[in-house]
């Protein structure tokens, strides 16, 4: 369970974030939608205490990133945008050294793997050095790396980008999944289909602010459209940075 | 502490595999340097032996002036050569080393019993032609000897009369600290192997990482910062010192390859004596990772990170250019500046000469205090965000 209560930063001049706020609940998938700069990637990177807010409050289940940040890591499995694996290791060591810097015994490590090798069809690649894979490959790994140690709220940064039709299929039944086990799942994005298909609750963010928040039908409701493009559009008032 | 070694075990592996790192600090250092200082000191003798071996070329002007003293110089081997048009367009256009000229009143001089005028013709600021001047010189001088010795003599004096002073070479040096050239050129190289065999990972672990976008997902994991940095520090010098160790032991294996006879020298690296300069090195490993890391933290990539460590090799260079400048006497007040009291108690141990334990712990404990303030400096810099995510 994610609280975030009017969450401000800025960059120098930049007004990254501009008072957000927002809840993720457990057992439920939570997108934020917004344009390229909206200020999504900023948000998440204060929610998984890499970056401290100029002002306002966060509680991943009831922790503070500000003074817990090492107990809040422990609950939080993040795939940051950047999928960052060690190319001259394999998908394997990779998945050991963060299940290690978990504190993970070698053991619950290697059934995790185990586990996680067969729920995200990793067979083939597991034991590759990870140079040369495909985005698909290389966010499932990153996926594997980021769960190995069972955390309860999962965040993830444009999962889908970059990734063909299959693995896109592929990785949306694996967050389903972890929804249905009772995680809370936040997971950034600007593709609409994406939050159409996979959110309970939508937080639309432009320019750093909170356009609108709800589920599909709310926010279709209150904009009074068709279709969840049209009310994307109309709720942050510009098609700029809209990408389908 | 389990973050730290785990992070300093997956450095290691992965910089294992890295043809690079392995490349720049297990293979360059150690094969190069040794090679260089052998083909080096080869090159030197043998061109130095060619000098004197070689026989003198004398071209002479106004032979016609000094027919007894031409006779001497052909007798001791000189080849005289006929006189030149422009002796002096000669010597500077690096003809010939040397030319001599007799001058026209040399005949009416020496009969009157005074000194008589000959010109030698020469540049000494060319170093090659140092040889030929001297032999010249020592020619001419003996010759001089001679003639003066002979003229007191037939006036009944004893020539002994005229060397109030005999001067004797007593030499004291072993041929061990004759090897000079050994004693600057091995705590220059060794200095910059610990440097350079640091470079690689230290740029590798920290800007690398950034640029690779790996930081990110690293420091998401519940693990100090300072653990992390640490980790990756360790690592740094594990690699300098185990470039310095290769390095070192290359030398041992390269040295009797060395042309002992001409220089009189007598280099052989024991295991005490290496084990010794090891000791005293290993602290300048330290210091080197830990700077390198720090300012290679700063830089947004690989490659921008290149572009300061080529200003950051300069600093091993310069105590050892201090000391080929200005050959200075160890004392125990040195032993507290890092880098240069490594260079002279290497060269003091290379000598064989006793160092007292004092300057060993001075030389260390110093350099290892810098070090690891350098090292805590950089431990802390992850702790701020603008060096993670570069310059958002």
């Amino acid at each position: 369970m994610i609280v975030v209560k009017n969450l401000y930063k800025s960059f120098g001049e930049v007004k990254a974030v501009n008072g957000v706020s927002f809840e993720a609940r457990d057992g439920e998938i939570t997108g934020l939608l917004g344009p390229n700069g909206a200020g999504k990637t900023t948000t998440l990177r204060m929610l998984y205490s890499l970056l401290p807010p100029d002002q306002g409050e966060i509680r991943i289940d009831g922790l503070d990133p500000a003074r817990d940040a090492m107990e809040i890591k422990r609950t939080l499995g993040v795939v940051p945008d950047n999928r960052g694996l060690y190319s001259r290791l394999t998908a394997r060591e990779n998945i050991i050294y963060f299940g290690e810097l978990h504190g993970m015994s070698k053991q619950a490590i290697r059934e995790r793997i185990e586990t996680m090798t067969a729920t995200l069809d990793m067979g083939d690649f597991i034991d590759r050095r990870t140079e040369g894979f495909s985005q698909g490959q290389n966010v499932k790994v990153a996926i594997a790396r980021a769960m190995v140690h069972e955390p309860q709220t999962v965040l993830l940064d444009e999962p889908s980008n970059g990734l063909d039709v299959m693995s896109t299929r592929a990785l949306r039944e694996y967050i389903r999944e972890l929804k249905a086990a009772g995680h809370s799942v936040v997971l950034s994005t600007h593709i609409m289909q994406e939050v159409a298909a996979l959110c309970d609750r939508i937080v639309i963010i432009a320019k750093g602010e909170v356009a609108a928040d709800g589920t599909t039908s709310e926010l279709l409701e209150r904009s009074g459209c068709e279709t969840l493009e049209d009310a994307f559009v109309k709720l942050i008032g510009t098609e700029e940075g809209l990408l389908a | 502490m389990r973050g730290l070694t785990t992070v300093f075990k997956k450095e290691v592996r992965e910089n294992i595999r890295d043809r690079r790192a392995l490349f720049n600090s297990l293979l360059l250092g150690p094969l190069l340097f040794p090679l260089l200082f052998v083909g080096m000191m080869w090159f030197l003798e043998s061109a130095e032996k060619e000098r004197a071996d070689k026989i003198l070329e004398l071209p002479v002007i106004g032979a016609q002036y000094a027919p007894s003293l031409i006779r001497f110089l052909e007798q001791q081997g000189t080849l005289i050569q006929p006189e030149p048009e422009n002796p002096e367009e000669m010597v500077r256009s690096q003809e010939v080393p040397v030319v001599l000229r007799i001058l026209p009143e040399f005949p009416e001089k020496w009969s009157e019993g005074l000194p008589a005028p000959v010109e030698v013709i020469s540049d000494p600021s060319r170093q090659e032609s140092n040889a030929p001047i001297r032999r010249v010189k020592g020619l001419l001088y003996g010759y001089g000897q001679q003639i003066g010795s002979l003229r007191l003599q037939l006036r009944g004096i004893s020539p002994q009369l005229a060397s109030p002073i005999m001067i004797k070479d007593v030499d004291l040096s072993t041929p061990k600290s004759r090897a000079i050239l050994a004693v600057i050129f091995l705590p220059y190289v060794l200095m910059i192997t610990a440097f350079t065999g640091a470079t690689h990972l230290a740029m590798d672990t920290t800007a690398g990482e950034k640029e690779r976008k790996s930081l990110e997902p690293l420091l998401i994991n519940p693990v100090p910062r300072w653990q992390i940095m640490t980790g990756k520090m360790l690592t740094t010098m594990v690699f300098a010192m185990a470039s310095l160790a290769l390095t070192l032991v290359s030398f041992r294996f390269v040295l009797p390859f060395m042309p002992v006879g001409a220089f009189g020298m007598d280099l052989t690296l024991g295991v005490e004596t290496l084990l010794k300069i090891l000791l005293v090195i290993s602290p300048v490993a330290i210091l080197a990772a830990a700077l390198l890391t720090l300012l290679a933290s700063f830089a947004k990539s690989y490659r921008e990170a290149q572009s300061y460590m080529g200003l950051v090799i300069l600093i091993p260079m310069i105590p050892s250019l201090i000391f080929m400048a200005n050959p200075i006497r160890a004392e125990t007040w040195m032993m507290n500046i890092p880098l240069f009291s490594q260079n002279l108690l290497i060269g003091e141990i290379i000598r064989d000469q006793p160092v007292p334990l004092e300057w060993y712990g001075l030389s260390i404990a110093s350099t290892l205090a810098i070090g690891l303030v350098l090292a805590a400096l950089a431990a802390t810099l992850y702790n701020r965000p603008k060096l993670i995510f570069g310059s958002s």
